[in-house]
This record gives C-alpha cells, sequence and structure tokens, in this order.
C-alpha cells in the first residue's frame, strides 16, 4: 500500500470551447488535509465533479488512481460507494427533515425492509457526538443555524464510511466560532484517518490547518506545496494563485474628503415578524463626499439589517430615525423612492438579492436604472446595449458579451456586474453590503480600485464586511456594530483589528 | 477516441459560434410547425389542409385561445398561473350577450337599455378589468398564490356566467357583432368592383399581404442595422436573408390562398395587431421587463426598486381584459352565449405558453412562442380532424405534443 490514498493523472476535461482543466495531476498523501487553491475558474470544481463522478469516466481523459486501483466512476454512487464524499457549498440538506433522517438520507436503516426509526436516531446520535453536535437528532433542520448544518453533512458523510471528505468552501457562510469548531473537527477527523480535501479562499485558515497545498490557475497545476516543511506564508500561496506579487492586496489612494452627504440620526428597526425585537438600535453615523466609510460587525450584528430598512425600508418594522441628505432632511417612503434619492445598495446575497440569474448582463444592469434609458415609453434596446458594453470594458467584466446569461459567470465578475448596475443608477451614496465575498483575491483587487474610483467621483461610500483586514485596508473611518448599536469609531490611522474586535464584541451596558 | 470526440465537439462548437445570433428554440417550434403543415397536405384526402378556406379556418378556431395566450404568457413569466380565463370568456359573453341581445327581460333586466354592439364590446372588457381587479388584488395586495385564487375564480365565474345567463343561451347577436368571430375584411369585394377587377382574388386582402410584407422587411432591416451600428452580434447575412425570403414566401402564400376565399378574417387582424402590441409591451416598456425580472428573481426585483404589486396586480387585470375579449370572440363566433362556453379554455391557453418555451419556474417565455405553440395545437387538431382521426386520438395525441415539447427544452437545456 503507497503512502499516498489518491492520486489524479494528467486529468484533462474539455467543455464546448473551453479547456477546464488540462493535464491536472494531484496527489493526495493517506492522512492529511490537502487544501486547494486557485482564482474563481481556475478549475477547482470542475476538479472535485471529476473526482466524484459527476463528470463519469469517459468524458474526461487521465487516471483517477484511488487506493492503488484505476477508478471509473460513472456517477456519484460509484464514487460514495469507495468511500470518497463531496460536500457542497449549497448544502444539500432538506430543511422540513429532521437531522437523523438527513444523516441517514437515501442510506437509511431499515429493519425488514421497513425503516427503524430506533436505530436510526441511536445511530444517529452517535455520529453526532463524533462531530461534537449537540442537538436533539430529531431536531428539523431548518430550525439549527448554518454552522450546524455543516455538521450534519459531515455527520452524514461518516455514515457513509468516508475514507476522503472533500469540502467545498465550508467556512463560506460560517461565521469565525463556527469556522474555528469546523476546522477542529477536521483536524479531529485526520487523528481518526480520514483524509481531506478542503477548497477554500479563506488563505488564514489553509495557512492554519493544511498540510498540503495544491494551486490550480487557468486549469492548470500549479504547484504542490508542503505548508509544513516549507513555512508557507499566505503571500506565498498568493503568488501561486495569481501568478505574480500581489505585495499589497489593496490599492493605496489619497482620499479627497469633501462635505456631509448622508447622516442618519437615532435610526431604530424592529425585526419584521417579532416586532418587540429592536435589531437596528439608536444609530447615527454619517459618510462625507468621497469618503469609504467601513461597518464592522460579526454576523447577526445588524449591519445589514441596518442598510437595508435605510434602503426605502426594505427589511424590518417600525422603523424610526431621521435621515439627512446634503443637510437636509428626506424621507424615504419606498426602494424606489431612496433610489430616486441617490442612495443604492448592493446586496451581500447576489445570487439571492442581485441578480436575475437566467438573463443576460446587460439586462441586469439596466434593470435599476430602467428609465433612464426609455424615450416615447419604450426602453432603447441598442443603447442599454452600448451602455452594458461600457460597463464590461470598464469594469472588467469578463464575459463574451453582455448577451451572456448572468448565471455563467463566475462569482467575481457576477459581482461586478451587480455593482455595475448600482453604478448605474448614478447614486450619491452607494452601501455596498460583503462586495468581495466569495471572490478571489484577483478580482477583489480590482473591485477595490472600482470602490475607490467612485469615491473619487466624490459619492459617499458605505462598506460592510467581515473580513476586518479588508475594511481597514480600504476605509477612511470604520464604525463598529454590536447588537444592533454603534458601540465604536476608529479612524483610518487608528485602526487595528484587535481594537475593532473588542469594539464588535462589546456587550450592553459596558462600553 | 476520446480526441476524436473532443474535435468533434469543438467543430460543432465552431458551428454554434457561427450562428451565434440565431434563437435556435424560437427556430425550432416554428420548425415543428412547418412540419406539421407539410406532414397534413401530404396525408390529408387532396391536400385539403391547404385549401384556401382551412386557412381561415384556423384562424377563427384557434383565436380566442390565442387571445388567451397573449394574456396568460405574461401571467407564467412572472411565475404565477390563471386557471380561471375559461370561467371568465363564459361570464364575459354572457355579459355582452345581456348588454347587446338583452333577451331577459322577464328577468330582471328590464330597466337596462339594449346597448348598440360597440358600446356592448367595451362595456363587456370593461367588466373583465373589474374581473381582473378582483383576482389582482387577492393575489398582489392580500398574497395569496394565483393558483388558489384562480381556482376559486373558475368555480365563481362559472357561477357567474350561469347566473347572468340564467342557465340558458343568449342570441342573435348583431351581424357587426358577429363579424369579430366570424367576419372578413371587404367579403364583398368592393375593393375589386372599384378597380375592376375580376373576384376571382379578394384585391384587399392582397393588398393587406403586400403591406405586411413590405412593413416586415422595413422592421427587421431596421433591427439589423440599428445592431450593427452599436456594434452587436447579428444572425449571419446569409441566414438572415434566406429565413426572412422563406418568411415572406409563407406569408405571401397564406395571403394568397386567403383572398381566393372570403378574404382575410376579422379575428386574424385582431391577432397580428395585439401580438404586435404585447410584443412591443414585453419587449421595449419597462412595464414587460418587469415582468421578466420578477418571474426571474423577485427578491431582486423588490430591491431594484420594482413596484411588484404593482406590477402583478396589472398583470391580472390585463388577462381579466383579454379573457373579456376572449370572450366576446366566442359569443360572436357561436352567435350565442353560452354558460358552458370556454370550458377548458384555460388549459389550452397554458398548453400553448408551454409548447411556446416558457419556463415553469418564470422567468422565460415570449408572445410570438405562444402564438406558435398555440398554432401548433391547432394545425394538429385541425389536421387530425381532416384526417377523420377520432376524439380519443386526438386528445392522446395532444397530451403528448406537450409532455414532449417541454421534455424537448429540458434537455436541449441540459445538453448546455
Amino acid at each position: 500500500m503507497s503512502s499516498s490514498i489518491l492520486e489524479m493523472r494528467s486529468i484533462t476535461k474539455t467543455f464546448p470551447g473551453v479547456m477546464a482543466l488540462e493535464q491536472v495531476s494531484l496527489t493526495v498523501e493517506r492522512g492529511e488535509i490537502h487544501a486547494i487553491c486557485g482564482e474563481n475558474g481556475a478549475g477547482k470544481s470542475t476538479l472535485m465533479k471529476v473526482l466524484s463522478g459527476v463528470y463519469g469516466f469517459g468524458t474526461y481523459e487521465g487516471d483517477i488512481v484511488f487506493e492503488d486501483k484505476i477508478k471509473k466512476f460513472a456517477n456519484i454512487r460509484d464514487s460514495e460507494a469507495e468511500g470518497i464524499v463531496i460536500i457542497h457549498q449549497e448544502l444539500a440538506l432538506s430543511p422540513h427533515l429532521s437531522i437523523a433522517e438527513n444523516i441517514f438520507l437515501g442510506n437509511e436503516v431499515k429493519s425488514f425492509g421497513l425503516i427503524n426509526w430506533n436505530k436510526t436516531n441511536k445511530e444517529a446520535a452517535s455520529l453526532m457526538a463524533r462531530v461534537g453536535l449537540s442537538e436533539n437528532p430529531d431536531t428539523a433542520i431548518k430550525d439549527i443555524g448554518v454552522g450546524k448544518q455543516q455538521l450534519v453533512e459531515i455527520a452524514k458523510a461518516l455514515s457513509k464510511r468516508v475514507k476522503l471528505l472533500i469540502l467545498d468552501e465550508p467556512t463560506a457562510a460560517l461565521n469565525d466560532e463556527d469556522s474555528s469548531h469546523l476546522l477542529d473537527l477536521l483536524r479531529h477527523l485526520k487523528s481518526q484517518g480520514i483524509t481531506s480535501i478542503i477548497i477554500s479562499h479563506k488563505l488564514n485558515e489553509i495557512e492554519n490547518i493544511a498540510d498540503t497545498t495544491t494551486i490550480i490557475r487557468d486549469g492548470k497545476m500549479i504547484e504542490s506545496l508542503k505548508m509544513r516543511q516549507d513555512s508557507v506564508s499566505q503571500e506565498r500561496i498568493i503568488r501561486g494563485m495569481v501568478g505574480r506579487d500581489m505585495e499589497n492586496r489593496y490599492p493605496s489612494r489619497t482620499p479627497e474628503i469633501g462635505e456631509e452627504i448622508l447622516r442618519v440620526e437615532n435610526w431604530t428597526a424592529h425585526h419584521p415578524i417579532d416586532s418587540s425585537r429592536v435589531v437596528v438600535d439608536n444609530i447615527s453615523m454619517n459618510v462625507k463626499r468621497g469618503e469609504i466609510v467601513g461597518l464592522a460587525g460579526i454576523m447577526g450584528a445588524g449591519r445589514t439589517e441596518f442598510a437595508r430598512s435605510l434602503f426605502g425600508k426594505s427589511y424590518g418594522t417600525n422603523i424610526s430615525g431621521r435621515v439627512f441628505k446634503d443637510g437636509k432632511e428626506i424621507k424615504i417612503r419606498s426602494i424606489a423612492d431612496a433610489i430616486d434619492k441617490g442612495l443604492a445598495y448592493a446586496t451581500e446575497d447576489r445570487k439571492r438579492y442581485g441578480l436575475n440569474l437566467i438573463e443576460d448582463v446587460k439586462r441586469n444592469i439596466s434593470l435599476a436604472s430602467l428609465k433612464s434609458f426609455v424615450s416615447f415609453g419604450l426602453v432603447n434596446g441598442n443603447e442599454e446595449y452600448r451602455r452594458a458594453s461600457e460597463y464590461r470594458e470598464s469594469m472588467n467584466i469578463k464575459a463574451p458579451s453582455v448577451l451572456s446569461v448572468v448565471g455563467q459567470l463566475s462569482g467575481g465578475n457576477q459581482q461586478k456586474v451587480v455593482l455595475s448596475k448600482w453604478i448605474n443608477v448614478d447614486p450619491d451614496v452607494l452601501i455596498l453590503d460583503e462586495p468581495t465575498r466569495g471572490i478571489d483575491v484577483g478580482a477583489k483587487y480590482e473591485i477595490y480600485l472600482i470602490i475607490q474610483r467612485l469615491a473619487a467621483e466624490g459619492k459617499g461610500i458605505i462598506v460592510i464586511s467581515s473580513e476586518l483586514p479588508e475594511l481597514i485596508g480600504i476605509c477612511d473611518r470604520i464604525y463598529a456594530i454590536a447588537e444592533g448599536r454603534i458601540t465604536g469609531e476608529v479612524d483610518r490611522k487608528d485602526a487595528r483589528p484587535e481594537l475593532l474586535m473588542k469594539y464588535m464584541t462589546s456587550e450592553k451596558g459596558k462600553k | 477516441m476520446a480526441s476524436i470526440i473532443a474535435s468533434g465537439r469543438d467543430a460543432l462548437s465552431g458551428i454554434r459560434g457561427r450562428f451565434a445570433g440565431v434563437n435556435l428554440r424560437q427556430n425550432g417550434i416554428f420548425l415543428a410547425l412547418i412540419g406539421l403543415v407539410i406532414f397534413f397536405a401530404i396525408t390529408t384526402p387532396n391536400a385539403v389542409s391547404l385549401a384556401p378556406g382551412n386557412f381561415s379556418n384556423l384562424v377563427v378556431q384557434n383565436g380566442y385561445i390565442l387571445v388567451l395566450a397573449i394574456g396568460m404568457v405574461m401571467v407564467i413569466i412572472a411565475g404565477h398561473i390563471d386557471l380561471s380565463v375559461g370561467s371568465i370568456a363564459a361570464f364575459i359573453g354572457g355579459v355582452a350577450g345581456i348588454l347587446v341581445v338583452r333577451p331577459l327581460e322577464q328577468d330582471g333586466w328590464e330597466w337596462l337599455p339594449a346597448l348598440p354592439w360597440w358600446a356592448g364590446i367595451i362595456g363587456a372588457i370593461l367588466v373583465g378589468c373589474l374581473v381582473g381587479v378582483w383576482q389582482g388584488f387577492w393575489i398582489a395586495y392580500v398574497g395569496i398564490p394565483a393558483f388558489i385564487v384562480t381556482l376559486a375564480g373558475m368555480l365563481l365565474f362559472r357561477g357567474m356566467a350561469l347566473l347572468t345567463l340564467q342557465n340558458t343561451n343568449v342570441g342573435p347577436f348583431p351581424d357587426e357583432f358577429r363579424a369579430i368571430g366570424n367576419g372578413f375584411l371587404d367579403k364583398e369585394q368592393s375593393l375589386n368592383a372599384l378597380v375592376g377587377m375580376s373576384p376571382t382574388y379578394n384585391l384587399t386582402a392582397l393588398v393587406v399581404t403586400g403591406g405586411a410584407l413590405l412593413a416586415m422587411w422595413f422592421v427587421s432591416l431596421r433591427q439589423r442595422s440599428g445592431k450593427i451600428k452599436y456594434g452587436q452580434a447579428v444572425e449571419p447575412r446569409g441566414w438572415f436573408y434566406m429565413k426572412n425570403i422563406i418568411l415572406s414566401l409563407m406569408l405571401a402564400y397564406v395571403g394568397f390562398q386567403l383572398s381566393q376565399a372570403n378574404g382575410i378574417p376579422i379575428t386574424l387582424i385582431l391577432l397580428v395587431v395585439l401580438v404586435i402590441g404585447y410584443t412591443i409591451l414585453m419587449t421595449r416598456t419597462p412595464f414587460g421587463r418587469y415582468i421578466y425580472a420578477i418571474g426571474g428573481n423577485l427578491n431582486a426585483a423588490v430591491l431594484s426598486g420594482i413596484n411588484v404589486r404593482k406590477v402583478n396586480f396589472l398583470i391580472f387585470v390585463n388577462m381579466g381584459a383579454l379573457a373579456a375579449l376572449s370572450g366576446v370572440l366566442i359569443a360572436a363566433r357561436m352567435n350565442s352565449a353560452v354558460p358552458k362556453a370556454g370550458e377548458g379554455f384555460e388549459l389550452d391557453a397554458i398548453s400553448s405558453v408551454f409548447i411556446g418555451g416558457a419556463a415553469v419556474s418564470g422567468g422565460v417565455g415570449t408572445v410570438t412562442g405562444s402564438m406558435l405553440g398555440g398554432m401548433i395545437q391547432g394545425v394538429l387538431a385541425n389536421g387530425m380532424n381532416l384526417n377523420s382521426v377520432g376524439i380519443d386520438i386526438q386528445m392522446t395525441i395532444k397530451g403528448l405534443v406537450l409532455l414532449l415539447a417541454v421534455a424537448f427544452d429540458v434537455w436541449s437545456k441540459r445538453r448546455k
């Protein structure tokens, strides 16, 4: 038995007109945690789909050698039977079924052809203990958080006698606490001899947990780094991913800050269903022309809720407070009204709230500003095409044309479409909620440049982000939010992660 | 082996690339329709399916379904469904009967004077709008799923139809009213008489066909040059001319055949006006674009500042108006308002829309596609009737056609 559990030899996978993977080789040692890094669209997911049989044998060239034998997986069932389990970024759980039912879905514990519920729950409980999930196995999936749902997926994998666990962006939707718990669990599974492959954009996690990191760029395998022997740094990984040194992850700029453009006073909003719950608690803040203001806070602190309640009351009930634009008080009645008054909000969740994925780039960009394309009651489609093409150029949206369907673009390019859409509204104040979530390093840098360009045009920019280095890297001023309240305001020159973290975690009553 | 497959794929994708501007899906339905017409031209005795009179039959027999399908495609693109349109059509037929014919003096309508035919039609369509306001209110502002509201409406308006007509048939209608469903443009050939042409061909029909041809070329050339001016991808030149010449020949043929019968049916003119109007509405106005946006991603539409409730409301008001127009067409064609009119028409309209390429999940569909879908069903029924195929087989085949059309759609999407 060789030391490697998996060897993918010279895998080449083509789609009509595109070579997604070209001669990619990957060796995974038995019992290691193996990270795969690469920009969006580099071919990471395609490689994992080849491995797990989503793209079955015959649709690719090259060999998959698992436990010293060449395997020809026709579908996922085949690969799972060998102990290869993939957990996708979008979890595949049934929300109304219980934890136990989900763990054994498709793999039910039966006696005489009928489901044995006692045994199901007992085995589920022992699997849940292994992943450190303390819930009743009868609890419905929809009633537990994303972090715990992730653990259910892993328990499900364990129930299939997993030997090689593949996780695609497992911590993308998790907060820091859930993330670190998940990473601990992976270490624990490693000690039990389970090999993991983890795809992640979070380089600090990779630095922490991975034994080996394989970097893929443009469908080619670039290098495999032994993290422990070579003490590989994040910068080293970035260099491999983008093919160049990125000594500065944040573009430098000299801010030109002008008059105050937006001021919010005593803004309070309640939960839309439970109207007794205060979600946004007496927030006062302001933005000036040419200024980039950050809103820092842990997930659930009320950042998005504040932004959306401000943006035409698109969230919450019993909203109170005053808004001043250029010194004059304004009332915002609806989202259309907010847009008319110069506000724009680019969502944190582009797939659910930002884009019409089945529509083309052009129509997504024009949607919020369609009226500006109308003459004599009709939309000028040619003008729309021209304007969208300009954005494709200036924002560097990588799509064959503006008639390409948005759902087929990579995350970073989708984000640029969202930004184009809101820039075309020509707002005075632009609220960007997690503008770089789930996109790769190179695209992030481009987004930062766009944000800076907008600020230089004299707009007020509010950036909401969970990544503190990002806020510190691009903002002139940062507000910290905790439990719906502003708990601190920090200037660029004083901004340090430790200080912000202190504000972000400060509890009610003490400050 | 694999590399042979790969190079074959490359060649294929090269061909696809060259035809990037060609809308395969829409052309696919169109080719299917042509195929059906040719099939029945061969199989029916003496090619009777291509006889001059059969073209006008096709139009007037399917006109009311096509009118319903125009409203239905908007409903379906927005992600809803409407099961009530057949009942609304019957109810409004009854309303038109009361307004225009007014035979029920003994039943409490004595106070109402009989209206001229045109006022009756306007009144009927206004009542249709009110029906739409009713359903739109529940769907858009109360938030009850359209399936439920219109399922209730299906019963409710069938009941209203029975109530209005006191469970009897009302007719006959005045000639002008009947003309909408049965009449022809210049059937008397006054234009022939004016220029002293023999009555073999209806000159008005030929002139209108010629005008339509000119308009078609003008619009498609203008669109093409506009796109080229703005540097957009267009269909290859040869393909463009070939397609338009074939279309012109077909249009000319249909016009020529109609001119040998009674001329151009009024229903056809009404339909063409509606199709052009609603195509512009759906593709060129913000309202139409909002419908696609709502069906494509409701949340994103809301956050883009679209007044979703208002758009949904108007979609159902419009559906009510078109269902009313359909009811008028049915009554005019049958020369009688019948309480059981339009039963099952909602399902024919829905099938037309889905055969025409709309997606069940919303966000996708076109008015012209739905018209092609409706015509496929119509030609199929017409051809099978001419071949004396029994109703049992007809229903079986209609069901299979709907299923296979959507299956083809799903399959071709998956291939991408």
